[in-house]
């Protein structure tokens, strides 16, 4: 077995390498069901993160990733990629424009909710820290998803929902902040 | 759904902890919480490998700008993507940034006061080949100060991005120059807790892959997260 390569912080200058500002969008804005996915990473006091960059994995609108390990029945939709990234600016504000997916089967005979996986990558950390988006009025897949369900503590489950907070421009728009320490901390998983 | 493997999870041991206290930006960035033990689901299986567009002719040359050499000493830096179980990674994007050969990055937060260089911006980007080899020509970059305590000086390194097979896979890291004399003083490469490990994130010289007059080479392999010899079997759907 080869020792794996370690993890070091992408440090305050990531944007030389990574920013690319066509990977926001995922959709055009006037697609079919494109939805906004706006938020802001904030640290342990509060503030916004301004060097921090947010990627997203989706599978597509029937529950089928873009991936040839996902050998389940939904079809590939040609152009949807299911990645995004966004580098937060000056207030840590970061946002996507996409599609809510649809269903992937979980671990044994289960369903997930509808769900993006997260990689939160910023100055100070180390190593980039996972965390998922669920979106809070998918009541009823919500309350069939194994994972979301491991999570007891209300507040603690509440961190991964994305909220609607506004219409704009006939696109749903979704409110998810990430907290990285402290009170309303997101909710990170060991992977 | 098909039976799947899942992937390892001893080797994340070697990751340095989310909170080390000698680099202080961790202590207000690193969750208070344990993080929540998550098995993997399709979601964590597959990734984004067709997530990029594509890669243009010179994206893996960060030496010349509009046909203008960049000062410095010109390199390659070049090696192979593996998992853990010693498969190589294919047609996977890596993605680089570094400050330039007197440490001054092309970035407005970089006050540093070296000068910048017109003919050089400091990133690239390249596909691994069928083996999982990549290669890049650019600068050796320089060492450079930073705010963390008195005195502080990174080790010359270059920033890689990668990507792997699946979202699990996903590693971002700083590639280091052999025989650094700021190791002992750096917080960020002395936060991974194993010495060997750390050690895994140093180059090695070449002179067999140097060329004559031109260029010296520096060798880095990567080893990414690797499957389970034993797949994870789904149960039957009723």
């Amino acid at each position: 077995m080869r020792g794996i390569t370690p993890s070091q912080t992408v440090g305050p200058f990531l944007k030389i390498g990574l920013e690319r500002d066509e990977l926001q969008y995922l959709v055009r804005e006037d697609a079919d069901g494109a939805i906004k996915i706006l938020g802001h990473v904030y640290d342990g006091e509060g503030k916004p993160v301004p060097d921090a960059m947010i990627e997203i994995w989706q599978a597509n609108i029937h529950g089928k990733y873009a991936h040839p390990d996902d050998s389940s029945e939904g079809a590939i939709i040609e152009g949807f990629s299911g990645f995004g990234r966004s580098c937060t600016d000056k207030d840590g504000k970061f946002f996507f424009v996409t599609v809510k997916p649809g269903r992937v089967s979980g671990r044994g005979n289960t369903l997930q909710a509808p769900h993006l996986a997260v990689n939160v990558f910023a100055r100070g950390m180390l190593k980039h820290q996972v965390t998922r988006i669920y979106f809070e009025d998918e009541i009823e897949s919500n309350s069939e998803d194994p994972i979301l369900n491991s999570i007891v503590e209300k507040a603690a489950r509440n961190t991964l929902l994305a909220k609607i907070s506004q219409s704009e421009k006939n696109n749903f728009v979704y409110s998810f902040d990430i907290r990285l320490q402290g009170e309303g901390e997101t909710v990170f998983f060991e992977v | 759904m098909a039976d799947f493997e899942e992937y390892m999870r001893d080797g994340q041991v070697d990751h340095p902890p989310a909170l080390y206290e000698d680099y202080k930006s961790t202590v207000l960035r690193s969750p208070s919480r344990k993080a929540v033990r998550l098995e993997h689901t399709l979601s964590e299986i597959t990734g984004p490998i067709y997530g990029h567009g594509p890669i243009l002719e010179g994206e893996d040359d960060l030496s010349i700008v509009e046909g203008e050499e960049a000062q410095g000493q010109r390199i390659f830096v070049s090696g192979q993507v593996l998992d853990e179980n010693g498969k190589a990674v294919p047609n996977t994007l890596i993605e680089i940034w570094q400050c330039n050969a007197a440490g001054r990055y092309r970035h407005e937060v970089d006050q540093h006061p070296a000068p910048l260089d017109p003919n050089f911006v400091g990133g690239g980007r390249v596909v691994t080949d069928d083996r999982g080899s990549y290669k890049f020509t650019t600068i050796k970059p320089g060492a450079y100060p930073w705010g963390n305590h008195h005195n502080a000086w990174r080790p010359a390194h270059i920033h890689f991005s990668l990507f792997g097979p699946a979202f699990v896979t996903r590693l971002i890291t700083q590639m280091y120059f052999p025989g650094d004399p700021l190791f002992p003083f750096d917080p960020i490469y002395n936060s991974i807790p194993n010495e060997k490990a750390r050690e895994r994130l140093v180059s090695s010289f070449d002179l067999e892959t140097t060329e004559p007059d031109f260029a010296l080479s520096f060798k880095f392999d990567f080893v990414l997260r690797g499957k389970n010899s034993t797949p994870f079997e789904q149960e039957k759907k009723s």
